[in-house]
């Protein structure tokens, strides 16, 4: 069937997505207005589409509200804490409509907007694990899930329905008919059979523009792999003269001095990958960020050996994103380029500054693989 | 659309309950239009009510995004529409499918109780098609039965849009039509009872002569006396001067102003007309949106509860009922709030709890316990549904022990916790807030000062500042598609954090320069 709105509602959607595209480059380049909420919703706000009208200022206006409450306590309580995610729906009874956009429908976009193939999956295994919920009543069960407030609504009903409920005596006592049971559905969830390995060069030339780029890089990354995968794991490594694994956030937030050995980080890498993601059952994808200032050809070559033997087997695709600093020579990506022409799972890409992110994606994940 | 037509008509079941629901309501005293129930699945539900209750409007992207809320918070299970009813009639009504038979009851009550509402509120009668020059308000003829197929009216709006975008291309018509809905609040809801300005008659402006009344020769100078003459002749010639004038007097209908005199093509002022008068027709819900909601659960509660419901159904409509009525996060519900004011209204009439000895009267404990046993409270309610809007409506009964039973506060913004805030439980301020945002619908009031501003054909609007400021960015945005129709520069006099300002916009870029207070 289809529905005379539906047309309106294509036209609505190409607007926002029109939207999106537009500013794309801005949301990509300064990593805004993108939020988790929930499980996976992320809240565009739109205000664009709130058709500009002669109207007064929220703030000086004020209302009216009804409830318990002290002078100065703040009204409506909660929203108005969430912080970093506009005003949207802060004003009573005012209408700030929010797209939301899914995670999904994010990378959907995203794809469409830099034409990236969908990965063709590797054919292995996909691992699932069974959960139940409880999400529904039923009229049997094992009274250890009796919902009682349920069954005590329909005693009262058909008390009062068959006259037998006295108020002055209030007393309801419900018959079997009257039980309610919680039930439960089986929900099918897969387990990851794709893991992402970032690893980013913390030596004291990588400033925090250089990292800000990388976390915006890895954000879309990861949303454009979670949309291909059911399941994915992330896993991080910084690395300057040693290598060590870290959690999210301090690979987002650490920064330290010293020397660069980029082999290190290669071979944490490696290990991790022997040890946990045996590449018969799992798509791996590393990603390694730096401004290419390695402490010595030597280093190098050992970095490029590891490549040839070891990683590059056993990964669907090593990315290498190189961003510009100050200081470095930036010699790494013309090595890497000059040893791996042929090798199409080695891409690498440059990344100047945060305009030139959106290319980059585009070089990583253009392929398909 | 045939499948449409098809199904929606009503099953036999909840014909037989429509029937037996209108005539409680007809023994309770309503008097409403025939009403024609539909039943619809979830999704025709969301998308007519994104067409704002209506299957056929013309074609607008704002519209799929209201579906696209609609439809996602109900697929979220966030909320869904119980129902829905539009003036017009006959009126049409809506049911979803798959509610369970309370909840299409309390529908059916809720449904009669609006029609009541828009038959007999003076606020609609702008809405009837064949009423002519100056709408009475109060009056009504016997058997009033008005020309009210707004159902068609908006069918016709949709196919005078398609034809303009056959010609003319989507995105081009589409872009007018924002511009228009830019526009949209600038009209003055009082129009229609005010009758059409006087066509200025282009008669010559020679000498002034006054005109005498008429005497006999020796009379002359007693009837027509040197004083009145000269009178006379100042108003002539103050008539004169504001006729110069364009508009002679401000001009609060800006979209007519914009109609009879931009520079529109064909096409255009067809659009900016459809927009306008769609504009009218949805003004009046705006401005009873308490009353009617109330109006709606009164009867409906007493229907359902006196009537309808056979005992086994209690307990649902009591749930669903307390679902309608719930007040949460400290925000006022205009279904509540109506219902509980219609209540009062009626307990104080009952009770004599009015006039001057009412009022006169110093002692809580003899108010407390104040009833003449007059029961006029049912006739008092009847009145007041037909000849209140929200603002006369809260301005006259709205009281400080209702304030103080149902908790009312006014809240505003606080600078410094940054958050909104309560400031007050004072009677008079909470009654000044909420009659201020009831005001005009909540919309600031913009006048057409000057169509020639500086002799040089530019549009100067200026804002009646009542204390709160426009916002800016949504005023310069404005502007544009004010410029857009005008193809001339505009400029709008307001006062911003004090002082006089006048923003102005010629198509390029804003400027807005302090001026002193225009007049």
């Amino acid at each position: 069937m289809s529905l005379k709105i539906d047309q309106d509602h294509s036209r609505f959607r190409n607007i926002v997505r029109g939207k999106i595209r537009q500013n794309l480059r801005k949301y990509i380049s300064h990593g805004e207005l993108i939020g988790r909420k929930g499980k996976d919703l992320v809240s565009v706000p739109i205000p664009q589409i709130d058709i500009p009208r002669f109207r007064f200022g929220d703030r000086q206006q004020g209302g009216v509200g009804q409830g318990e409450g002290d002078i100065g306590d703040p009204v409506g309580g909660d929203d108005g804490q969430e912080s970093g995610q506009g005003k949207a729906g802060q004003d009573p009874g005012e209408h700030v409509l929010e797209v939301d956009v899914t995670l999904d429908e994010l990378a959907a976009i995203l794809g469409e907007e830099l034409e990236l193939p969908d990965i063709q999956d590797k054919g292995k295994s996909k691992i699932t694990s069974a959960k139940d919920r409880y999400t529904g009543i039923r009229r049997v069960g094992p009274e250890s899930l009796r919902h009682f407030k349920r069954t005590y609504r329909e005693a009262l009903k058909r008390m009062i329905a068959a006259g037998t409920f006295r108020p002055d005596r209030p007393i309801v006592v419900p018959i079997p008919d009257d039980k309610r049971y919680r039930s439960w559905k089986t929900d099918v969830e897969p387990v990851a059979n794709a893991v992402i390995i970032y690893m980013m060069d913390v030596s004291g030339s990588m400033g925090d523009e250089q990292k800000e780029i990388v976390r915006i890089e890895s954000f879309w990354i990861d949303t454009w792999l979670k949309a291909q995968y059911h399941g994915l794991e992330s896993r991080y490594i910084i690395h300057d003269a040693v290598a060590r694994e870290v959690d999210r956030d301090t690979f987002f937030h650490t920064r330290e001095s010293g020397g660069t050995m980029i082999s290190s980080a290669y071979k944490l890498c490696l290990k991790m990958i022997e040890d946990d993601y045996p590449s018969s059952e799992w798509n791996i994808y590393p990603f390694h960020f730096s401004d290419g200032d390695n402490w010595s050809m030597d280093d190098t070559l050992t970095c490029v050996e590891l490549l040839k033997s070891k990683l590059l087997p056993q990964v669907n695709m090593f990315g290498y994103g190189q961003v510009e600093s100050p200081y470095g020579s930036g010699q790494f990506i013309k090595d890497l380029r000059e040893l791996f022409s042929k090798e199409d799972r080695l891409i690498t890409s440059e990344i100047r500054d945060k305009d030139a992110i959106v290319n980059s994606i585009k070089e990583f994940l253009g392929k398909g693989k | 659309m045939t499948e449409f037509a098809l199904k929606t008509s009503l099953p036999q079941y909840l014909r037989a309950e429509q029937l037996r629901i209108e005539k409680f309501a007809r023994e309770f005293g309503l008097d409403f239009f025939p009403i024609i129930f539909e039943i619809l699945t979830y999704d025709q539900m969301n998308e007519i009510a994104a067409y704002g209750g209506f299957p056929n409007r013309y074609p607008h992207w704002r519209f799929g995004m209201e579906y696209e809320q609609l439809a996602k918070s109900y697929e979220y299970g966030l909320s869904k529409i119980y129902e829905m009813v539009i003036n017009s009639n006959p009126a049409y009504a809506y049911l979803l499918e798959g509610n369970s038979l309370v909840d299409q009851k309390l529908v059916m009550a809720h449904v009669c109780a609006h029609v009541d509402f828009f038959k007999n509120n003076f606020t609609f009668r702008s809405t009837d098609l064949d009423a002519t020059g100056r709408i009475d308000p109060v009056r009504k003829v016997e058997g009033y039965d008005p020309n009210r197929r707004w159902i068609d009216k908006m069918a016709n709006h949709g196919s005078r849009i398609r034809r303009a975008v056959d010609r003319h291309g989507v995105s081009k018509v589409e872009e007018f039509i924002d511009q228009c809905l830019s526009l949209e609040n600038l009209i003055d809801p009082w129009g229609p009872f005010l009758g059409r300005h006087k066509v200025p008659d282009d008669g010559d402006q020679g000498e002034i002569e006054v005109p005498r009344l008429r005497s006999k020769d020796y009379m002359e100078s007693f009837i027509n006396p040197e004083e009145y003459l000269e009178e006379q002749r100042k108003k002539i010639e103050e008539q004169r001067e504001r006729e110069k004038r364009f508009p002679e007097r401000p001009e609060r209908d800006v979209l007519m102003f914009l109609l009879t005199h931009a520079p529109l093509e064909r096409w255009e002022r067809d659009v900016l007309a459809v927009v306008r008068e769609e504009a009218y027709y949805f003004f009046p819900q705006m401005q009873t949106k308490i009353m009617n909601e109330g109006w709606a659960v009164f009867w409906h509660s007493k229907m359902m509860t006196e009537k309808v419901l056979d005992a086994s159904e209690i307990v649902d409509y009591a749930d669903h009922n307390a679902g309608v009525l719930a007040t949460s996060q400290g925000r006022l519900n205009p279904y509540k709030l109506g219902v509980e004011l219609f209540r009062h209204i009626e307990e104080r009439w009952n009770k004599g709890q009015f006039g001057r000895e009412w009022e006169e009267c110093d002692s809580l404990e003899a108010k407390k316990h104040w009833d003449l046993r007059l029961g006029l409270g049912r006739r008092k309610i009847f009145e007041v549904r037909a000849l209140y809007s929200d603002v006369t409506f809260i301005d006259e009964f709205l009281t400080p022990e209702f304030c103080r039973d149902h908790k009312l506060f006014s809240f505003s913004w606080s600078n410094r916790n940054e958050r909104y805030e309560i400031v007050s439980r004072e009677f008079k301020q909470i009654k000044d807030k909420l009659l201020f945002q009831l005001t005009n619908a909540g919309n600031p009031f913009i006048y057409v000062e000057d169509g020639n501003f500086e002799n040089r054909g530019e549009l100067l609007l200026r804002h009646e500042h009542q204390g709160v400021d426009l916002r800016s960015d949504y005023a310069k945005e404005t502007l544009r598609a004010l410029v857009r129709v005008w193809k001339r520069p505009v400029s709008v006099a307001t006062f911003s954090e004090g002082k006089p300002t006048v923003i102005r916009f010629d198509g390029r870029e804003h400027s807005s320069r302090s001026s002193k207070a225009s007049g």
